[in-house]
């Protein structure tokens, strides 16, 4: 991008973007805090908390409100700045990372292409690893600094973890690179708008799903790994190590430590949307129902465009959305893995078999396949 | 220039090197310089006040020892200083779990030292209260278990059900917990009109919930992960520790007092003692998911079998007077006066008496010398036992281990401590 060439509308656009990204990010904790405790309770055969607001809605206002209004503790026998430190670090990285993800097509406005994503980079996915390693820093300073041995304990355990899948969330990607010949996830959601196999009238898209199903699995479960959620809670394993390396942290510190969890889920759920769900493209239906819009009400170009957009953007958040649910879902159902078996899980199972996932995909690929 | 450290070891009195120093005594866990943590007693892992310290390599335990106390009330020397009457409501706090249990194993023992017989309805009432505290010991056991390896919807399926089990019980005696409810010769009250119906109703509910429970964990494969071949306490080592209840029956020793040595109208009643071979934490879990299954078959047939009919021994010695001739009479004043002021003479002699308890052997071995307290009461948990199995049973074992294996043996830090 040539910043001297940009006029104004552009820098507004430019700097609007990240902001825009970061309210919805932040607005996304709230209401997830609220759908996993409702949902947990209809899963539980519970009410959960319904008294504050319509459907409890206004409980994680009231939870937020709690958290800034603590007294901001800190334990006399920790190491200051770094535990500091380590929930901003925590945090960050899960903003950042959305950064590559487009929500909504180009939208052609004025002769200026805009895109919905904050930053199209070219190295896209390889971003996406980068920055999604960043936040083991925060979680291994946070056990350090406290100085305690469980959170030391949590914060080992964690960067076990996190290196373990990060190496065959890698892997299951590589698949999908290969696939759509692109690392620029504004590439792949396009690729997946190719037909794969038309069926009569159905035209079936080039899915990741369809055409990587195991990477699908695969990147799934490391992505519950990188977020530290049930069945791989084992950082913060509450009834062994009592609550991991955020066991020193009180008030908005142990807030921000929570607002890593839920944004790095989010950003998983967008992520395995992207990658394997067609991304911002319409759910069945959709596409039709916009052309019919269009049609009846003899839209000009831009405003069909716009509605489009308002399409798409619904389409990703519904897909997203599915995809925090299931988190929740997971989490109130099944046990915990112990951490060797996850140790195993990692290493013995889950990266021969992303290994040989790239081989079947190069192979199918040679063949013309997909 | 000091270090952060250094100040507080100095701060807490151990900043003298020779505190480190290392004797290779191989019964010494403090010796060498290894990761030594301390579990509980208060860490949400830990049923109650216990306390375990380990000595770490990584995540396995490799030597440990527990300690408990935490929670001692002298209850076996309050044995000691209350009349036989007054000693009622401190069985409550034994094992609270399960608190109709002890009611009923004190009630009993006092009764055979005194060579009582009470009417048919009140044991098969007794019968009822002791599955009804097994099948809400077991939820607890069963959820906690499943709550420490990270299974929480199982442990409030269970719940619910050990919430409307109480409501049962609340209509019996007015307390949900802590019960109360026995009396020597008799109970507090009858169970209220159709009392008996809404028991059923609950069996056949929970059995659809027990058998909801058993499909979601029993197959899980994480769960199978979790739980088999951990923290295994084969039949030797139950037999050593003298293990007993559900435990023991997980590691194969085919042992139920209630059907070995039948009590009340255990033998009247048909029911199986399931049987495991392994002991290791998924036998534990399974055998108390058939118990369960057995439990409610028992409330149901006592249920049936249950007829109207008086509540209290004739014996005058231990009968509480009726209000109306407390209120009426100067002779039932009297006598009402008396009772529970000085309490009732219990017969020279010593008896030792048990039932099987949900976790195991529950005994209260009396001594009187004629008077209205107890010479020497002793009262056996099985907790004790079970508790002191835990540190062979999580050697080399990893920490979420210990964690499932502790949920698994089902300690109660109120009967442990008594």
């Amino acid at each position: 991008m040539n910043l001297a060439a940009m006029d104004m509308i552009d820098w507004v656009i430019f700097l609007a973007k990240p902001v825009l990204i970061c309210v919805i990010m932040l607005q996304v904790v709230p209401i997830m805090v609220w759908v996993e405790r409702r949902g947990s309770a209809l899963i539980q055969n519970r009410l959960g908390p319904n008294r504050i607001g319509p459907l409890g809605l206004l409980q994680s206002l009231a939870d937020a409100i709690k958290m800034m209004t603590k007294e901001d503790f800190i334990p006399g026998h920790v190491m200051g700045f770094y535990y500091q430190l380590a929930p901003v670090l925590c945090v960050v990285p899960a903003f950042m990372t959305f950064a590559v993800i487009p929500f909504a097509g180009n939208l052609v406005m004025d002769g200026r292409t805009i895109h919905f994503q904050a930053a199209d980079l070219n190295v896209g996915v390889l971003y996406i690893l980068s920055i999604t390693s960043l936040a083991v820093y925060g979680i291994i300073m946070a056990g350090w600094a406290s100085n305690n041995k469980y959170a030391l304990l949590g914060s080992l355990r964690s960067s076990a973890q996190m290196i373990s899948y990060e190496l065959t969330m890698g892997l299951a990607l590589v698949g999908i690179i290969m696939t759509f010949s692109s690392v620029q996830l504004a590439d792949i959601v396009a690729g997946q708008s190719q037909t794969l196999i038309q069926l009569g009238p159905i035209a079936i898209p080039k899915l990741g799903i369809f055409v990587q199903p195991i990477g699908f699995f695969l990147f799934t479960t490391a992505v519950f790994a990188e977020t530290n959620r049930l069945p791989f809670d084992l950082p913060e394993g509450e009834s062994e190590i009592v609550a991991g390396y955020h066991l020193e942290y009180s008030s908005m510190k142990f807030g921000l430590f929570m607002m890593g969890e839920y944004i790095s889920m989010a950003v998983g759920s967008a992520l395995i949307s992207t990658l394997y769900f067609g991304g911002f493209q319409m759910l069945p239906g959709m596409g039709w129902l916009h052309g019919q819009i269009v049609q009846a009400a003899a839209l000009p170009q831009l405003q069909a465009d716009l509605l489009r957009v308002g399409f798409e953007i619904a389409s990703f958040t519904a897909k997203t959305g599915f995809w925090l649910w299931t988190f929740v879902w997971v989490r109130w159902t099944i046990p915990r893995f112990r951490y060797d078996q996850l140790m195993d899980l990692g290493w013995k199972f889950m990266l021969p078999v992303a290994l040989l996932n790239i081989f079947a995909t190069g192979f199918f690929i040679y063949k013309g396949w997909i | 220039m000091e270090t952060r450290a250094e100040k507080i070891t100095e701060s807490l009195g151990l900043g003298n090197s020779q505190h480190y120093n290392i004797t290779h005594d191989p019964d010494d866990i403090w010796d060498d310089s290894r990761v030594i943590i301390n579990i509980g007693p208060t860490h949400p892992a830990m049923h109650g006040a216990l306390r375990m310290v380990a000595k770490l390599n990584g995540e396995t335990i490799e030597k440990s020892y527990c300690m408990f106390g935490y929670t001692h009330r002298a209850k076996e020397k309050l044995g000691e200083n209350r009349t036989y009457h007054q000693f009622v409501v401190y069985t409550d706090r034994l094992n609270y779990c399960s608190a109709l249990n002890n009611n009923v194993t004190y009630a009993m023992a006092v009764e055979r030292l005194m060579g009582i017989q009470v009417p048919d309805r009140t044991v098969w009432l007794r019968m009822i209260c002791c599955e009804l505290a097994r099948v809400i010991d077991h939820f607890i056991c069963l959820g906690i278990n499943a709550v420490d390896l990270g299974a929480f919807s199982f442990f409030l399926y269970g719940f619910h059900q050990r919430e409307e089990a109480y409501t049962l019980i609340e209509k019996l005696c007015g307390a949900r917990l802590t019960t109360s409810y026995t009396r020597i010769g008799g109970m507090m009250h009858d169970a209220p009109e159709g009392w008996e119906k809404e028991v059923k109703a609950w069996v056949a509910r929970t059995r659809k919930v027990i058998q909801e429970m058993d499909e979601l964990l029993t197959t899980n494969k994480i769960w199978r992960q979790r739980t088999v071949g951990v923290a295994v306490f084969d039949k030797e080592d139950c037999m050593k520790y003298s293990f007993s209840g559900p435990n023991a029956r997980a590691a194969g020793i085919d042992h139920d007092l209630r059907r070995d040595q039948p009590n009340m109208f255990y033998k009247d009643v048909e029911f199986d003692v399931p049987i495991a071979k392994n002991g290791d934490v998924f036998d534990r879990y399974l055998v108390r998911i058939e118990e369960v299954k057995q439990s409610l078959n028992i409330i149901a047939q006592c249920c049936d079998k249950m007829k109207k009919g008086p509540i209290w021994t004739e014996d005058k010695r231990v009968r509480i007077p009726d209000k109306d001739v407390v209120h009426n009479t100067m002779e039932g004043l009297i006598h009402h006066f008396k009772f529970f002021m000085t309490g009732f003479d219990v017969p020279e002699g010593e008896a030792y008496t048990v039932n099987e308890g949900a976790n195991g052997e529950v005994g209260f071995y009396i001594v009187s010398k004629g008077a209205p307290r107890a010479h020497r009461m002793r009262i056996r948990g099985p907790s004790v036992w079970h508790f002191q199995g835990l540190t062979p049973m999580v050697e080399g074992e990893k920490i979420g281990d210990m964690v499932a294996a502790l949920g698994s043996i089902n300690i109660i830090a109120g009967e442990l401590d008594r």
